[in-house]
Protein backbone atom coordinates (compact mmCIF):
# COMPACT_ATOMS: atom_id res chain seq x y z
CA UNK A 1 0.00 0.00 0.00
CA UNK A 2 1.14 3.54 -0.62
CA UNK A 3 0.01 7.09 -1.05
CA UNK A 4 -3.76 7.38 -1.55
CA UNK A 5 -5.33 9.10 -4.55
CA UNK A 6 -7.28 12.07 -3.31
CA UNK A 7 -10.88 13.15 -3.85
CA UNK A 8 -11.30 16.89 -3.50
CA UNK A 9 -14.70 18.54 -3.49
CA UNK A 10 -14.56 22.07 -4.83
CA UNK A 11 -16.56 24.97 -3.49
CA UNK A 12 -17.03 27.71 -6.08
CA UNK A 13 -17.94 30.65 -3.91
CA UNK A 14 -19.60 33.83 -5.12
CA UNK A 15 -20.08 36.59 -2.59
CA UNK A 16 -20.05 34.17 0.33
CA UNK A 17 -22.30 31.47 -1.17
CA UNK A 18 -21.37 28.16 -2.79
CA UNK A 19 -22.48 28.09 -6.42
CA UNK A 20 -21.69 25.99 -9.44
CA UNK A 21 -21.85 27.26 -12.97
CA UNK A 22 -22.25 25.28 -16.17
CA UNK A 23 -19.49 26.30 -18.59
CA UNK A 24 -18.93 29.18 -16.18
CA UNK A 25 -22.42 30.56 -16.89
CA UNK A 26 -25.74 29.79 -15.20
CA UNK A 27 -25.82 29.53 -11.43
CA UNK A 28 -27.54 27.28 -8.90
CA UNK A 29 -27.20 28.15 -5.24
CA UNK A 30 -25.72 25.29 -3.22
CA UNK A 31 -25.35 26.76 0.22
CA UNK A 32 -23.24 28.21 2.99
CA UNK A 33 -19.56 27.38 2.42
CA UNK A 34 -18.82 26.62 6.07
CA UNK A 35 -21.72 24.16 6.27
CA UNK A 36 -20.80 22.60 2.93
CA UNK A 37 -17.16 22.23 4.02
CA UNK A 38 -18.22 20.59 7.29
CA UNK A 39 -20.46 18.18 5.40
CA UNK A 40 -17.61 17.13 3.08
CA UNK A 41 -15.26 16.77 6.02
CA UNK A 42 -17.67 14.42 7.76
CA UNK A 43 -18.09 12.45 4.51
CA UNK A 44 -14.34 11.86 4.43
CA UNK A 45 -13.05 14.34 1.84
CA UNK A 46 -9.25 14.31 1.51
CA UNK A 47 -9.00 18.07 1.09
CA UNK A 48 -11.26 20.97 0.27
CA UNK A 49 -10.69 23.51 -2.46
CA UNK A 50 -12.35 26.88 -2.19
CA UNK A 51 -12.45 28.99 -5.34
CA UNK A 52 -13.63 32.56 -5.02
CA UNK A 53 -15.13 32.99 -8.47
CA UNK A 54 -16.09 36.62 -8.24
CA UNK A 55 -12.96 37.79 -6.49
CA UNK A 56 -13.90 41.42 -6.80
CA UNK A 57 -12.05 43.51 -4.28
CA UNK A 58 -15.06 44.38 -2.15
CA UNK A 59 -15.72 40.69 -1.56
CA UNK A 60 -12.21 39.90 -0.32
CA UNK A 61 -13.02 40.47 3.33
CA UNK A 62 -15.97 38.08 3.07
CA UNK A 63 -13.66 35.45 1.61
CA UNK A 64 -11.10 35.85 4.41
CA UNK A 65 -13.83 35.47 7.03
CA UNK A 66 -15.21 32.36 5.35
CA UNK A 67 -11.72 30.82 5.13
CA UNK A 68 -11.16 31.55 8.83
CA UNK A 69 -14.45 29.90 9.75
CA UNK A 70 -13.79 26.84 7.60
CA UNK A 71 -10.31 26.35 9.05
CA UNK A 72 -11.67 26.54 12.60
CA UNK A 73 -14.15 23.78 11.87
CA UNK A 74 -12.54 21.49 9.34
CA UNK A 75 -9.31 19.62 10.07
CA UNK A 76 -8.25 18.60 6.60
CA UNK A 77 -6.18 20.63 4.11
CA UNK A 78 -7.82 23.68 2.61
CA UNK A 79 -6.77 25.28 -0.70
CA UNK A 80 -7.98 28.77 -1.51
CA UNK A 81 -7.95 30.29 -4.99
CA UNK A 82 -9.49 33.08 -6.98
CA UNK A 83 -8.06 36.56 -7.17
CA UNK A 84 -4.69 35.72 -5.61
CA UNK A 85 -2.39 38.34 -7.17
CA UNK A 86 0.49 39.05 -4.81
CA UNK A 87 2.67 37.71 -2.01
CA UNK A 88 0.50 39.81 0.26
CA UNK A 89 -2.68 38.05 -0.89
CA UNK A 90 -1.01 34.70 -0.27
CA UNK A 91 0.08 35.73 3.21
CA UNK A 92 -3.46 36.92 4.00
CA UNK A 93 -4.99 33.58 2.98
CA UNK A 94 -2.36 31.49 4.80
CA UNK A 95 -2.91 33.59 7.92
CA UNK A 96 -6.66 33.08 7.60
CA UNK A 97 -6.07 29.32 7.75
CA UNK A 98 -5.53 28.19 4.17
CA UNK A 99 -2.91 25.47 3.75
CA UNK A 100 -2.37 26.14 0.07
CA UNK A 101 -3.24 28.91 -2.33
CA UNK A 102 -4.07 28.46 -5.95
CA UNK A 103 -2.70 31.00 -8.42
CA UNK A 104 -4.10 31.28 -11.92
CA UNK A 105 -4.29 34.58 -13.83
CA UNK A 106 -1.53 36.22 -11.77
CA UNK A 107 0.90 33.43 -12.68
CA UNK A 108 0.32 34.15 -16.38
CA UNK A 109 0.75 37.87 -15.87
CA UNK A 110 3.86 37.43 -13.75
CA UNK A 111 5.36 33.92 -13.71
CA UNK A 112 7.98 35.03 -11.21
CA UNK A 113 5.24 35.45 -8.62
CA UNK A 114 5.19 31.65 -8.43
CA UNK A 115 8.96 31.55 -7.95
CA UNK A 116 8.91 34.24 -5.26
CA UNK A 117 5.95 32.63 -3.51
CA UNK A 118 7.58 29.18 -3.50
CA UNK A 119 10.77 30.65 -2.07
CA UNK A 120 8.95 32.60 0.60
CA UNK A 121 6.21 30.18 1.66
CA UNK A 122 7.51 26.84 0.35
CA UNK A 123 6.41 24.89 -2.73
CA UNK A 124 4.04 22.81 -0.62
CA UNK A 125 1.52 25.65 -0.41
CA UNK A 126 1.72 26.95 -3.98
CA UNK A 127 -0.78 25.44 -6.40
CA UNK A 128 -0.80 26.69 -9.98
CA UNK A 129 -4.25 26.47 -11.54
CA UNK A 130 -4.47 26.06 -15.30
CA UNK A 131 -7.65 26.38 -17.36
CA UNK A 132 -6.96 24.80 -20.74
CA UNK A 133 -8.96 24.37 -23.92
CA UNK A 134 -8.25 22.52 -27.14
CA UNK A 135 -7.89 25.07 -29.92
CA UNK A 136 -6.75 25.15 -33.52
CA UNK A 137 -6.47 27.98 -35.97
CA UNK A 138 -6.78 27.52 -39.72
CA UNK A 139 -4.21 24.98 -40.88
CA UNK A 140 -2.76 24.63 -37.37
CA UNK A 141 -2.35 21.48 -35.34
CA UNK A 142 -4.73 21.55 -32.40
CA UNK A 143 -3.14 22.32 -29.04
CA UNK A 144 -4.20 23.03 -25.47
CA UNK A 145 -4.29 26.74 -24.87
CA UNK A 146 -4.47 28.40 -21.47
CA UNK A 147 -7.34 30.74 -20.69
CA UNK A 148 -7.60 33.18 -17.79
CA UNK A 149 -10.23 35.28 -16.05
CA UNK A 150 -12.57 32.33 -15.55
CA UNK A 151 -12.17 31.24 -19.16
CA UNK A 152 -12.89 34.60 -20.79
CA UNK A 153 -9.38 35.52 -22.00
CA UNK A 154 -7.24 33.46 -24.37
CA UNK A 155 -3.50 33.73 -23.68
CA UNK A 156 -1.91 31.99 -26.67
CA UNK A 157 0.16 29.96 -24.17
CA UNK A 158 0.49 26.21 -24.72
CA UNK A 159 -0.48 24.30 -21.58
CA UNK A 160 2.05 21.43 -21.39
CA UNK A 161 5.17 23.62 -21.66
CA UNK A 162 3.63 26.12 -19.30
CA UNK A 163 2.99 23.54 -16.61
CA UNK A 164 6.56 22.22 -16.88
CA UNK A 165 7.79 25.79 -16.47
CA UNK A 166 5.61 26.33 -13.40
CA UNK A 167 7.02 23.15 -11.85
CA UNK A 168 10.55 24.47 -12.46
CA UNK A 169 9.56 27.75 -10.84
CA UNK A 170 8.60 25.90 -7.68
CA UNK A 171 4.89 25.14 -7.93
CA UNK A 172 4.04 22.29 -5.55
CA UNK A 173 0.96 21.07 -7.39
CA UNK A 174 -1.08 21.69 -10.55
CA UNK A 175 -4.85 22.14 -10.59
CA UNK A 176 -5.80 21.37 -14.17
CA UNK A 177 -9.26 22.28 -15.48
CA UNK A 178 -10.47 21.42 -18.95
CA UNK A 179 -12.57 24.32 -20.17
CA UNK A 180 -14.09 22.04 -22.78
CA UNK A 181 -15.43 19.71 -20.12
CA UNK A 182 -16.10 21.92 -17.11
CA UNK A 183 -19.77 21.69 -16.16
CA UNK A 184 -20.61 19.19 -18.92
CA UNK A 185 -20.62 15.97 -16.84
CA UNK A 186 -19.00 14.23 -19.83
CA UNK A 187 -15.92 13.17 -17.88
CA UNK A 188 -12.38 14.53 -17.67
CA UNK A 189 -10.42 15.48 -20.78
CA UNK A 190 -8.21 12.42 -20.36
CA UNK A 191 -5.74 13.20 -23.12
CA UNK A 192 -4.99 16.59 -21.60
CA UNK A 193 -4.83 15.19 -18.07
CA UNK A 194 -2.37 12.45 -19.03
CA UNK A 195 -0.16 14.84 -21.01
CA UNK A 196 0.08 17.26 -18.11
CA UNK A 197 0.54 14.60 -15.46
CA UNK A 198 3.36 12.96 -17.38
CA UNK A 199 5.03 16.30 -18.12
CA UNK A 200 5.74 17.13 -14.47
CA UNK A 201 7.03 15.43 -11.34
CA UNK A 202 4.63 17.29 -9.04
CA UNK A 203 1.08 16.13 -8.23
CA UNK A 204 -1.69 16.98 -10.69
CA UNK A 205 -5.33 17.46 -9.70
CA UNK A 206 -7.75 16.78 -12.56
CA UNK A 207 -10.83 18.96 -12.80
CA UNK A 208 -13.71 19.66 -15.14
CA UNK A 209 -16.43 17.35 -16.39
CA UNK A 210 -17.11 14.81 -13.67
CA UNK A 211 -20.63 13.39 -13.94
CA UNK A 212 -20.22 9.82 -12.70
CA UNK A 213 -18.00 7.85 -10.35
CA UNK A 214 -16.47 6.08 -13.35
CA UNK A 215 -15.18 9.45 -14.51
CA UNK A 216 -13.18 9.71 -11.28
CA UNK A 217 -11.70 6.25 -11.90
CA UNK A 218 -10.79 7.17 -15.50
CA UNK A 219 -9.11 10.39 -14.38
CA UNK A 220 -6.80 8.42 -12.12
CA UNK A 221 -6.26 5.28 -14.18
CA UNK A 222 -6.17 6.74 -17.68
CA UNK A 223 -5.47 10.40 -16.99
CA UNK A 224 -2.76 9.51 -14.41
CA UNK A 225 -4.07 12.20 -12.07
CA UNK A 226 -2.89 12.19 -8.46
CA UNK A 227 -6.14 13.69 -7.26
CA UNK A 228 -9.57 14.34 -8.72
CA UNK A 229 -11.68 17.40 -8.10
CA UNK A 230 -15.43 17.61 -8.52
CA UNK A 231 -18.21 19.92 -7.48
CA UNK A 232 -21.70 19.29 -8.76
CA UNK A 233 -21.86 15.51 -8.28
CA UNK A 234 -21.27 16.13 -4.58
CA UNK A 235 -23.14 19.41 -4.08
CA UNK A 236 -26.53 18.14 -5.11
CA UNK A 237 -26.26 14.87 -3.23
CA UNK A 238 -25.94 12.55 -6.24
CA UNK A 239 -23.04 10.89 -4.49
CA UNK A 240 -21.33 11.26 -1.16
CA UNK A 241 -17.54 11.40 -0.92
CA UNK A 242 -17.70 8.13 0.99
CA UNK A 243 -19.56 6.45 -1.91
CA UNK A 244 -16.99 7.78 -4.35
CA UNK A 245 -14.10 6.46 -2.26
CA UNK A 246 -15.70 3.07 -1.79
CA UNK A 247 -16.21 2.85 -5.55
CA UNK A 248 -12.60 3.84 -6.34
CA UNK A 249 -11.39 1.30 -3.81
CA UNK A 250 -13.51 -1.42 -5.50
CA UNK A 251 -11.77 -0.50 -8.77
CA UNK A 252 -8.37 -1.17 -7.24
CA UNK A 253 -7.43 2.45 -6.49
CA UNK A 254 -5.83 3.27 -3.17
CA UNK A 255 -7.91 5.75 -1.20
CA UNK A 256 -7.92 6.99 2.37
CA UNK A 257 -11.00 5.50 4.01
CA UNK A 258 -11.73 7.36 7.20
CA UNK A 259 -13.61 4.81 9.28
CA UNK B 1 -7.07 18.66 33.94
CA UNK B 2 -6.10 21.97 32.37
CA UNK B 3 -3.75 21.99 29.49
CA UNK B 4 -2.14 25.22 28.39
CA UNK B 5 -0.29 24.80 25.11
CA UNK B 6 2.31 27.16 23.69
CA UNK B 7 2.66 26.94 19.91
CA UNK B 8 6.07 28.37 19.13
CA UNK B 9 5.67 31.13 16.55
CA UNK B 10 8.73 32.02 14.50
CA UNK B 11 6.70 33.52 11.69
CA UNK B 12 6.67 30.54 9.34
CA UNK B 13 3.37 29.22 8.11
CA UNK B 14 -0.15 28.62 9.15
CA UNK B 15 -0.26 28.33 12.94
CA UNK B 16 -3.94 29.14 13.04
CA UNK B 17 -4.83 25.54 12.05
CA UNK B 18 -2.76 23.82 14.69
CA UNK B 19 -4.06 26.21 17.37
CA UNK B 20 -7.67 25.61 16.25
CA UNK B 21 -7.18 21.86 16.28
CA UNK B 22 -5.67 21.92 19.80
CA UNK B 23 -8.60 24.00 21.07
CA UNK B 24 -11.00 21.64 19.33
CA UNK B 25 -9.61 18.63 21.23
CA UNK B 26 -9.80 20.35 24.59
CA UNK B 27 -6.72 22.49 25.23
CA UNK B 28 -7.79 24.98 27.90
CA UNK B 29 -5.63 27.71 26.40
CA UNK B 30 -3.42 27.95 23.34
CA UNK B 31 -0.81 30.68 22.99
CA UNK B 32 0.81 31.25 19.64
CA UNK B 33 3.96 32.93 20.83
CA UNK B 34 7.73 33.37 20.77
CA UNK B 35 7.88 34.91 24.21
CA UNK B 36 10.21 32.86 26.40
CA UNK B 37 8.25 33.34 29.64
CA UNK B 38 4.99 32.40 27.99
CA UNK B 39 6.55 29.31 26.39
CA UNK B 40 8.19 28.18 29.61
CA UNK B 41 5.02 28.66 31.68
CA UNK B 42 2.87 26.43 29.41
CA UNK B 43 2.03 22.80 30.24
CA UNK B 44 3.15 21.54 26.86
CA UNK B 45 4.69 22.82 23.67
CA UNK B 46 4.06 22.49 19.94
CA UNK B 47 6.94 23.31 17.62
CA UNK B 48 5.49 23.58 14.08
CA UNK B 49 6.99 24.77 10.82
CA UNK B 50 6.44 25.01 7.10
CA UNK B 51 8.52 26.45 4.30
CA UNK B 52 12.18 26.30 3.45
CA UNK B 53 14.59 25.19 6.17
CA UNK B 54 17.09 28.04 5.72
CA UNK B 55 14.36 30.63 6.33
CA UNK B 56 12.99 28.62 9.24
CA UNK B 57 16.38 28.27 10.91
CA UNK B 58 17.10 31.94 10.22
CA UNK B 59 13.91 33.01 11.98
CA UNK B 60 14.36 30.55 14.86
CA UNK B 61 17.80 32.07 15.52
CA UNK B 62 16.74 35.67 14.93
CA UNK B 63 13.80 35.39 17.33
CA UNK B 64 15.90 33.26 19.71
CA UNK B 65 13.31 30.52 19.80
CA UNK B 66 16.03 27.90 20.24
CA UNK B 67 16.67 29.14 23.77
CA UNK B 68 13.18 28.46 25.24
CA UNK B 69 12.94 25.30 23.13
CA UNK B 70 16.06 23.89 24.77
CA UNK B 71 14.78 25.03 28.14
CA UNK B 72 11.42 23.22 27.83
CA UNK B 73 12.98 20.08 26.38
CA UNK B 74 15.99 19.61 28.63
CA UNK B 75 15.36 21.52 31.89
CA UNK B 76 11.60 21.79 32.33
CA UNK B 77 11.12 18.48 30.55
CA UNK B 78 7.67 19.44 29.24
CA UNK B 79 5.95 17.31 26.61
CA UNK B 80 6.99 18.74 23.24
CA UNK B 81 5.45 17.91 19.86
CA UNK B 82 7.37 18.93 16.71
CA UNK B 83 5.49 18.92 13.41
CA UNK B 84 6.79 18.74 9.82
CA UNK B 85 9.60 21.28 9.33
CA UNK B 86 9.60 21.59 13.14
CA UNK B 87 10.71 17.94 13.19
CA UNK B 88 13.33 18.58 10.51
CA UNK B 89 14.68 21.62 12.40
CA UNK B 90 15.44 19.38 15.41
CA UNK B 91 17.91 17.32 13.37
CA UNK B 92 21.63 17.85 12.91
CA UNK B 93 21.61 19.03 9.33
CA UNK B 94 19.34 19.32 6.29
CA UNK B 95 20.47 19.07 2.69
CA UNK B 96 17.80 21.62 1.65
CA UNK B 97 19.01 25.03 0.40
CA UNK B 98 22.51 23.62 -0.36
CA UNK B 99 22.87 22.41 3.22
CA UNK B 100 21.72 24.04 6.45
CA UNK B 101 22.81 23.31 10.01
CA UNK B 102 19.81 22.63 12.21
CA UNK B 103 19.32 22.55 15.99
CA UNK B 104 20.96 19.14 16.54
CA UNK B 105 18.59 18.35 19.39
CA UNK B 106 18.19 14.92 17.82
CA UNK B 107 21.09 13.43 15.91
CA UNK B 108 19.98 12.82 12.35
CA UNK B 109 19.81 14.10 8.83
CA UNK B 110 17.22 15.57 6.48
CA UNK B 111 17.38 14.43 2.87
CA UNK B 112 15.46 15.13 -0.35
CA UNK B 113 13.34 12.59 -2.20
CA UNK B 114 15.14 11.83 -5.47
CA UNK B 115 13.51 13.10 -8.69
CA UNK B 116 13.33 9.64 -10.24
CA UNK B 117 11.50 8.11 -7.28
CA UNK B 118 9.70 4.90 -8.18
CA UNK B 119 7.18 2.77 -6.31
CA UNK B 120 6.24 -0.87 -6.66
CA UNK B 121 5.46 -1.67 -10.29
CA UNK B 122 7.82 1.18 -11.28
CA UNK B 123 5.13 3.85 -10.99
CA UNK B 124 6.64 7.32 -10.84
CA UNK B 125 6.23 8.78 -7.37
CA UNK B 126 5.64 12.53 -7.42
CA UNK B 127 7.47 14.99 -5.19
CA UNK B 128 6.30 16.66 -2.93
CA UNK B 129 5.01 13.59 -1.13
CA UNK B 130 1.53 15.08 -0.82
CA UNK B 131 -1.52 13.39 0.63
CA UNK B 132 -2.56 10.53 2.87
CA UNK B 133 -0.09 7.77 3.56
CA UNK B 134 0.02 4.86 5.97
CA UNK B 135 2.12 5.22 9.08
CA UNK B 136 3.50 1.95 10.35
CA UNK B 137 3.68 2.10 14.14
CA UNK B 138 7.01 0.45 14.81
CA UNK B 139 6.85 0.90 18.59
CA UNK B 140 3.85 1.33 20.94
CA UNK B 141 3.61 4.83 22.38
CA UNK B 142 0.96 6.78 24.37
CA UNK B 143 0.51 9.10 21.36
CA UNK B 144 -0.68 6.15 19.26
CA UNK B 145 -3.40 5.36 21.80
CA UNK B 146 -6.67 4.50 20.03
CA UNK B 147 -5.05 4.90 16.59
CA UNK B 148 -4.86 1.67 14.57
CA UNK B 149 -1.55 0.68 13.01
CA UNK B 150 -1.31 1.81 9.36
CA UNK B 151 -3.70 4.69 9.87
CA UNK B 152 -3.28 7.27 7.10
CA UNK B 153 -2.07 10.74 8.03
CA UNK B 154 -1.68 13.81 5.83
CA UNK B 155 1.81 14.55 4.55
CA UNK B 156 3.18 17.36 2.44
CA UNK B 157 6.95 17.52 2.15
CA UNK B 158 9.88 17.10 -0.23
CA UNK B 159 12.50 16.39 2.46
CA UNK B 160 12.50 13.54 4.96
CA UNK B 161 14.18 12.65 8.22
CA UNK B 162 16.43 9.79 9.21
CA UNK B 163 17.62 9.68 12.80
CA UNK B 164 20.99 8.30 13.75
CA UNK B 165 19.62 6.31 16.71
CA UNK B 166 17.15 3.91 15.10
CA UNK B 167 15.64 3.10 18.53
CA UNK B 168 14.04 6.57 18.47
CA UNK B 169 11.85 5.65 15.50
CA UNK B 170 8.22 5.02 16.49
CA UNK B 171 6.56 5.36 13.08
CA UNK B 172 7.69 4.83 9.50
CA UNK B 173 6.45 5.39 5.97
CA UNK B 174 7.51 3.86 2.69
CA UNK B 175 7.37 6.29 -0.22
CA UNK B 176 10.04 5.00 -2.56
CA UNK B 177 12.39 5.42 0.38
CA UNK B 178 11.61 4.37 3.93
CA UNK B 179 11.66 7.46 6.12
CA UNK B 180 10.94 8.33 9.74
CA UNK B 181 7.35 9.56 10.10
CA UNK B 182 7.49 9.73 13.89
CA UNK B 183 10.34 9.73 16.36
CA UNK B 184 10.31 9.88 20.13
CA UNK B 185 13.03 10.76 22.59
CA UNK B 186 11.99 11.07 26.23
CA UNK B 187 9.57 14.03 26.46
CA UNK B 188 9.98 14.91 22.79
CA UNK B 189 7.80 13.53 19.99
CA UNK B 190 8.27 14.60 16.38
CA UNK B 191 6.15 13.84 13.34
CA UNK B 192 6.58 14.49 9.64
CA UNK B 193 2.81 14.43 9.02
CA UNK B 194 0.29 17.10 9.95
CA UNK B 195 -1.96 15.83 12.76
CA UNK B 196 -3.90 19.11 12.64
CA UNK B 197 -4.86 18.29 9.03
CA UNK B 198 -5.37 14.54 9.46
CA UNK B 199 -9.11 14.29 10.04
CA UNK B 200 -10.43 12.37 13.08
CA UNK B 201 -7.29 10.34 13.70
CA UNK B 202 -5.16 13.47 13.60
CA UNK B 203 -7.40 15.01 16.23
CA UNK B 204 -7.17 11.82 18.26
CA UNK B 205 -3.38 12.07 18.07
CA UNK B 206 -3.48 15.67 19.33
CA UNK B 207 -5.85 14.64 22.11
CA UNK B 208 -3.36 11.96 23.11
CA UNK B 209 -0.66 14.63 23.14
CA UNK B 210 -2.73 16.75 25.56
CA UNK B 211 -3.01 13.74 27.87
CA UNK B 212 0.68 12.76 27.60
CA UNK B 213 2.97 13.49 30.53
CA UNK B 214 6.10 13.18 28.43
CA UNK B 215 7.27 9.81 29.64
Amino acid sequence: MGLAKRIIPCLDVDNGRVVKGVNFIGIRDAGDPVEVAKKYNSQGADEITFLDITASHECRDTTVEVVEKISENVFIPLTVGGGIRSLNDIQTMLNAGADKVSINTAAIQNPHLVEEAANKFGSQCIVVAVDAKLVSGKGETAYYEIFTHGGRHATGIEAVDWVAKMARFGAGEILLTSMDRDGTKDGFELNLTKKISEAVNIPVIASGGVGTLDHLVEGIKLGKADAVLAASIFHYGEYTIQQAKTYLFSCGIEVALFA
Amino acid sequence: MTSVVAVIDYGMGNLHSVASALRHVGASEVFVTNDKDQICSADRIVFPGVGAIRDCMGEIKRLECDDPLNEVIFNLRLPVLAICVGMQALMTRSEENEGVDCLNIIEGKVKRFPDDLKGLGSDILKVPHMGWNEVIQTVPHPLWDGIPDRTRFYFVHSYWVRTQDRLQVVGGVDYGVKFDAAIAKDNLFAVQFHPEKSHEMGLRFLKNFLAWEGT
